[in-house]
C-alpha cells in the first residue's frame, strides 16, 4: 500500500505552483472572450477566385464602418472579419463593396448584440455558482454516516477546493492560448467548464465513497484508511480517465473545428480531475483531520 | 432459470442490431453501403448549427402594451411571424417566444434557407400601423414649452398641424382585419381600404367620435402618412365613423398602395420589434462538421471498446456489448423525443459514453477484489459487486445530473441541448450499467467459463 498522504506537501507545492501561474496568467491577459462573450459582429467570406490584399480590403471596409475592426485571412481564399455592432443594411452593403455574390460567397455571419453577451456572460457565471451550493448540499446528505472524525461537509468542502484548483488551473491555459496562439473562448467553453465541474466532483467523490465505505467497516488510522481507499480507487480512475480521454482525443482530431477548443478544454480538465481527486481532494480532508 | 435469461438476452441482441439499423445516421450507411428498410428510416432533428440557415433573436417593445396583456400580445406576435415565415416554404420554421428577465422576445431560425437577405426583410420590416389622436390645447402647450427650452424661440415657428402634436390612441395594427388595395371612386387615386375586427371598430368609432371634425392622423412605422379630418364630408356637429372601415390615401403609385395592403395584411405587428441578434451558418461549414463529428464519435467508441477488452478481457467484451445497447437505447430516444441535436449536443453525447464506461470499470474493480484469490467465479460475487459499485455509480452520476439539472433550467440555446443530451445519457448509462451488464455477465457466468476466472478480470 503506498503512502499517498506523506507527500502531501509535494503535491500541494506543485498545484500551488500550478494555480498562481494560472493567477498570473488571468490578470495579465484574462481569457480571449470570443463574441458570444463580448458581442459584437462576426463575418466570414470566402472569395471565389482570388483574395485581394489586405490592405485593400481594409480601405474598402473602413468606408463602411467607423469603428474598430479587425480582418484576419483565413485559409488561402477566406478572410473574417470582426466588429462591434453593426446594422443589417451596413451587413450587405460590405457584402456589396466586396464584390457582391458574384465574387464573394458568404460563409458565416454572426451577430450578437451587446446585451445578449452580456446576459450569456451572467448566465454562465450563475449556472456555475448554483451548481458549487447544490454540490455540497448533496455531498454533505450523502456523507452524513461518516461525520466523524471530520464533518460530513468537509468533504463538500475538499471535493470542492479540488474543484476550483482545477477550473483555474483549465482557465488560466486558455488564458495562455488565448494569448499566445489566439484561442478564443466562446459558449462551448463555458459548456466545457460546466462538464469539468461535473466531472471532477464525480471522480472525487467516487474515491471519497472508497474513503467512506473504509471508515464504516475497516479499522484503522484515519490516515492509514485514506491510504488504503486510494490505493484501491487508483486503477478505476486512471482508467476512466483513460477511456475518457480516448473519446475526447477523437474528437479533437477528428471532429469539425468548433469543437476543438471544446475538447481541448475537457481534456485538460479531466486530466486534472482525476489528478486532483486523489492527489489534492483526499489530502486536504486529511488536513482538516489534522486540525 | 438459465434458459429465462439466455432468451432475454437474445432479444436484447434482436432489438439492438433493428435499433442499430434505425439509429445508424444516413450519411454513415451510404458511406459504407448499406441499405436501411424504409420503415425504420426517420431523420434525426438537427439543430441550426448542423444543417445551416438563419438564427435571428427579435426584441419586443412592450412599452405601450398593458402588463398582463404581455403573453398574450408575444403570443399573437408569434402567430403572425410564423404566418410570414410560412410564406418561404422552410421546413419546420422555429418561430417562438423567449421570456428573458423583463423583457420578451423572439426567435426566428429558419434552416436551409437560401434566401437570408429577403427573409430578414420581409420579418422585420413588417409596418407597424397606429392611429394618433390630436392631443388638447394643454398638452400642445407642454410641448411647445420643452421645445421652446430646446430649441429657442424657433420653436414657434412650428406649424399647428406638424406630427409632434398627435398622440398614440389604443388604435394599432393589432386590431386589423383586413387591408384593400382600392381606387377612390372620384379620382381613380389608388389606395388602401381597412377593415377593423370587432373590438377595433369599437374603438375606432370612439376615437372617430372624439376626434370629430379634427385630424385623425395614420403613422407606419412612426411616419405620418396621411392625417384626414375625420367626418370630413358630413356635416352635422358630432359623429362618429361606425362599421369599422378607414381608408388610407395619401399619393400613393398602385405599386406603393399595393404593397403597403400586402405588408398590413401578412400581419400588422401588434407590437414594434428590433432585431438584436442575426447568426448565419453556411450549410458548408455545417455539413463538414456533422459528417466529422460522426466519424469522430464512432472511432471514439471503437477504441474505448477495445481498451475495455484489452484491459478487462472478457468482462471487457460483455461490457462492449453493453455499451452498445446503450448507444442504440440512446440514439432511439433521441430520435424519438427528439431532441434537436447541436455540435455540442452531439459532444455531450460522446462525453456520456465515456461515463457510461465509468460504470462498467467501477464494477469490474470491484468483482477483481471479490474474486482475484479464488478459483472460480460465482454468480453471489457479480451480484457482491454490482451492489458495492452501486453507490460509487449512485453518487458520483447524481453530482453530474444536477448540473444538468441547473445548466438545462438556467441556460438556454445549445447549452440547454448539451445539458439535455448529457442528462438523457447518463440516466441511460445508469441503466445499461445496471441492467445489462449484470444480465449479461449472470448469464454467462453460469456457464462453464466461470472457471477460468483469469478471464473474467485483469
Amino acid at each position: 500500500m503506498i503512502d499517498f498522504i506523506k507527500y502531501s506537501r509535494l503535491y500541494f507545492v506543485f498545484s500551488g505552483i500550478l494555480i498562481l501561474t494560472s493567477i498570473v496568467f488571468l490578470s495579465l491577459w484574462g481569457l480571449r472572450f470570443g463574441i458570444d462573450f463580448t458581442g459584437g459582429t462576426l463575418l466570414e467570406v470566402e472569395f471565389i477566385k482570388q483574395r485581394p490584399a489586405i490592405s485593400d480590403l481594409r480601405k474598402t471596409i473602413s468606408e463602411k464602418i467607423q469603428s474598430d475592426f479587425t480582418l484576419q485571412e483565413i485559409g488561402e481564399k477566406g478572410v473574417i472579419l470582426r466588429a462591434k455592432e453593426i446594422s443589417e443594411e451596413t451587413h450587405q452593403k460590405i457584402i456589396e463593396s466586396l464584390g457582391g455574390e458574384e465574387k464573394v460567397r458568404e460563409k458565416r455571419f454572426e451577430m450578437i448584440g451587446p446585451s445578449i453577451g452580456r446576459e450569456l456572460k451572467k448566465g454562465a457565471i450563475t449556472a456555475l455558482v448554483l451548481g458549487f451550493l447544490f454540490i455540497i448540499v448533496y455531498i454533505a446528505f450523502a456523507f452524513r454516516r461518516v461525520s466523524r472524525p471530520v464533518s460530513s461537509f468537509k468533504y463538500g468542502l475538499a471535493a470542492l477546493i479540488a474543484l476550483f484548483h482545477d477550473i483555474l488551473i483549465t482557465c488560466g491555459i486558455f488564458a495562455f492560448l488565448g494569448r499566445f496562439f489566439n484561442i478564443e473562448v466562446n459558449t462551448p467553453f463555458a459548456a466545457a467548464l460546466l462538464t469539468i465541474l461535473g466531472y471532477s466532483i464525480n471522480d472525487t467523490i467516487v474515491v471519497f465513497d472508497r474513503c467512506r465505505e473504509n471508515l464504516i467497516k475497516s479499522e484503522g488510522g484515519f490516515k492509514e484508511i485514506l491510504n488504503r481507499s486510494l490505493s484501491q480507487s487508483i486503477a478505476r480512475s486512471l482508467f476512466t480517465s483513460l477511456s475518457t480521454l480516448l473519446v475526447l482525443f477523437a474528437v479533437l482530431f477528428l471532429g469539425g473545428e468548433t469543437l476543438f477548443s471544446f475538447s481541448l478544454a475537457l481534456i485538460v480538465g479531466i486530466i486534472l480531475g482525476t489528478y486532483s481527486s486523489i492527489f489534492i481532494a483526499t489530502p486536504i480532508l486529511f488536513r482538516f483531520y489534522k486540525r | 432459470m438459465v434458459n429465462k435469461n439466455w432468451s432475454w438476452i437474445i432479444l436484447i441482441l434482436i432489438f439492438t442490431v433493428f435499433g442499430a439499423f434505425f439509429v445508424l445516421p444516413g450519411t454513415l450507411a451510404k458511406k459504407i453501403n448499406i441499405e436501411v428498410p424504409q420503415f425504420l428510416r426517420k431523420p434525426y432533428k438537427l439543430g441550426l448549427d448542423l444543417q445551416g440557415g438563419i438564427h435571428l433573436l427579435y426584441e419586443a417593445d412592450l412599452s405601450q402594451v398593458e402588463k398582463q396583456d404581455w403573453k398574450s400580445a408575444m403570443e399573437g406576435l408569434r402567430d403572425i411571424i410564423e404566418r410570414r415565415v410560412n410564406l418561404f416554404g422552410v421546413k419546420e420554421p422555429v418561430v417562438q417566444v423567449q421570456k428573458a428577465k423583463d423583457t420578451y422576445r423572439l426567435i426566428v431560425e429558419l434552416a436551409g434557407i437560401k434566401n437570408p437577405k429577403e427573409a430578414i426583410e420581409m420579418i422585420g420590416k413588417t409596418p407597424y400601423l397606429e392611429f394618433r389622436e390630436e392631443m388638447t390645447e394643454e398638452e400642445k402647450e407642454e410641448i411647445l414649452k420643452e421645445l421652446r427650452k430646446q430649441m429657442g424661440p424657433k420653436a414657434n415657428e412650428i406649424p399647428k398641424d406638424s406630427p409632434i402634436f398627435f398622440k398614440p390612441t389604443k388604435l394599432t395594427g393589432k386590431y386589423l382585419k383586413r387591408a384593400k388595395l382600392e381606387f377612390d371612386p372620384t379620382t381613380y387615386e389608388p389606395e388602401v381600404g381597412i377593415e377593423f375586427n370587432k373590438e377595433g371598430a369599437k374603438l375606432f368609432e370612439e376615437i372617430t367620435k372624439r376626434n370629430w371634425h379634427k385630424p385623425l392622423a395614420i403613422f407606419i412605422d412612426n411616419q405620418l402618412i396621411s392625417a384626414p379630418i375625420v367626418g370630413k364630408d358630413d356635416p352635422s356637429e358630432t359623429g362618429s365613423i361606425k362599421g369599422g372601415k378607414a381608408v388610407i390615401s395619401g399619393d400613393f403609385t398602385i405599386e406603393q398602395a399595393r404593397k403597403l395592403a400586402r405588408n398590413l395584411n401578412a400581419g400588422a405587428l401588434p407590437v414594434p420589434i428590433k432585431l438584436i441578434s442575426e447568426e448565419k451558418i453556411g450549410p458548408s461549414l455545417g455539413k463538414i462538421s456533422i459528417e466529422k463529428s460522426i466519424i469522430a464519435a464512432v472511432v471514439g467508441f471503437l477504441l474505448v471498446i477495445l481498451f475495455m477488452i484489452l484491459i478487462y478481457r472478457f468482462s471487457g467484451f460483455l461490457a462492449g456489448f453493453s455499451l452498445l445497447v446503450y448507444v442504440v437505447i440512446l440514439l432511439s430516444l433521441i430520435k424519438l423525443i427528439p431532441v434537436t441535436l447541436t455540435l455540442s449536443g452531439i459532444a455531450g453525447l460522446i462525453l456520456s459514453l465515456g461515463m457510461a464506461v465509468d460504470a462498467n470499470i467501477l464494477i469490474f474493480e470491484r468483482l477483481r477484489e471479490e474474486v482475484q484469490d479464488k478459483d472460480n467465479v460465482e454468480p453471489a460475487d457479480v451480484d457482491e459487486a454490482f451492489s458495492r459499485a452501486w453507490s460509487a455509480i449512485r453518487d458520483g452520476n447524481l453530482t453530474t445530473l444536477i448540473t444538468c439539472a441547473i445548466l438545462f433550467l438556467v441556460a438556454s440555446g445549445f447549452v440547454q441541448g448539451f445539458a439535455l443530451t448529457l442528462g438523457v445519457g447518463i440516466l441511460v448509462s445508469m441503466f445499461t450499467a445496471m441492467v445489462i451488464t449484470k444480465l449479461f455477465m449472470k448469464t454467462l457466468i453460469q456457464t462453464r467459463l466461470r472457471k477460468f476466472v483469469r478471464i473474467w478480470i485483469r
